[in-house]
């Protein structure tokens, strides 16, 4: 096999969190999501008109898909090349449905990329003081304006 | 019981027959890939043919297509028994990217029946000698569906019917996971 070939896409429930990006990427609708009931999501992996682009390990926020290098799935029934995850979704404490886990935006902000956070704060607000190679003006007369 | 019936039915060199009903020809390169010189699938004896009469075997390239399904059928038709049909490719297996377009019918198992898929956008060559491989009993198959069920929640559950009070304190006496 070459080097970066994608074969299989093999999908990792312990690290998924449903929050089904990998099923809205996909061009050739071959992961789908059911809600069955409200704290349970299934997320099914229809293997036969996969293409094996990528698209949803690229996508994937907690990369529980990674793109194998299997490429011995011939069969004789189609579905054996089908996934299927049964997952618990997080509900809210107060009002017992569903929420949106943290995007990977918020994540950036959490996790060093804070508001008191000085030596990081011109990345996100400085950031056109970073390009004109002004690292430090733009950090003391940050415009409260956005 | 099926290995052995297509040892006694294939014991021989498989002629094969390809038929493209409106691929992106892809699969086509790749499937004369593997039998040309590189991979040499012609030292097992397979074959390739120019008429559905003389084939063991179809290779199916391309989704079902509305304008190609009743030459499609009339091919397989053609061919004398014992056959086997290889779906090559995702367009055949499950009807491609464009599964639900008009002129797409969908996985070529809507015009033909098929024996075996060989899976991918297009198969390696290695794919499908591995599949032809598969379907003469020669390997087993490695496929198989893959199932994962969360038994328990992550999280705890939030119960507020066990909370209790007591004096000045709230005491949340069930914590644990459901």
């Amino acid at each position: 096999m070459p080097e970066g070939f994608r074969g299989r896409p093999v999908f990792d429930g312990n690290k998924c969190v449903g929050c089904g990006g990998c099923a809205n990427n996909c061009p050739a609708r071959s992961i789908l999501i059911f809600d069955v009931c409200q704290e349970l999501r299934i997320l099914q992996y229809v293997g036969g008109r996969c293409t094996y682009c990528g698209r949803c390990a690229e996508v994937c926020p907690e990369k529980a898909i990674t793109m194998s290098r299997e490429f011995e799935t011939s069969t004789n029934d189609i579905g054996d090349a089908q996934q299927r995850m049964e997952l618990f979704m997080s509900t809210c404490q107060r009002c017992g449905r569903c929420f949106k886990d943290e995007s990977a935006l918020e994540k950036l902000k959490l996790t060093g990329y804070r508001f008191d956070d000085l030596q990081n704060q011109r990345w996100i607000f400085g950031a056109g003081a970073y390009q004109e190679n002004q690292p430090a003006v733009k950090d003391i007369f940050i415009e409260m304006d956005w | 019981m099926l290995k052995e019936l297509c040892q006694k039915m294939f014991g021989r060199s498989l002629w094969v027959y390809h038929a493209n009903s409106g691929g992106c020809n892809g699969c086509d390169i790749e499937v004369l890939n593997a039998l040309t010189p590189y991979y040499d699938a012609e030292r097992f004896g397979i074959r390739l043919v120019g008429s559905p009469r003389h084939a063991d075997v179809m290779l199916c390239q391309g989704p079902g297509m509305r304008a190609t399904a009743r030459a499609l059928r009339a091919a397989y038709e053609a061919m004398p028994a014992p056959k086997l049909v290889f779906a090559i490719g995702s367009c055949a297996c499950g009807g491609g990217m464009w599964f639900d377009s008009y002129s797409v019918l969908g996985p070529v198992e809507k015009v033909v029946p098929v024996n075996y898929y060989i899976l991918g956008c297009p198969p390696r060559p290695e794919a499908i000698i591995y599949g032809v491989a598969v379907a003469l009993g020669l390997m087993e198959k490695k496929a198989a569906p893959v199932e994962f069920k969360q038994t328990e929640l992550p999280i705890p559950r939030y119960h507020p019917e066990d909370l209790r009070r007591q004096g000045d304190l709230v005491i949340y006496e069930k914590a644990e996971k459901v």
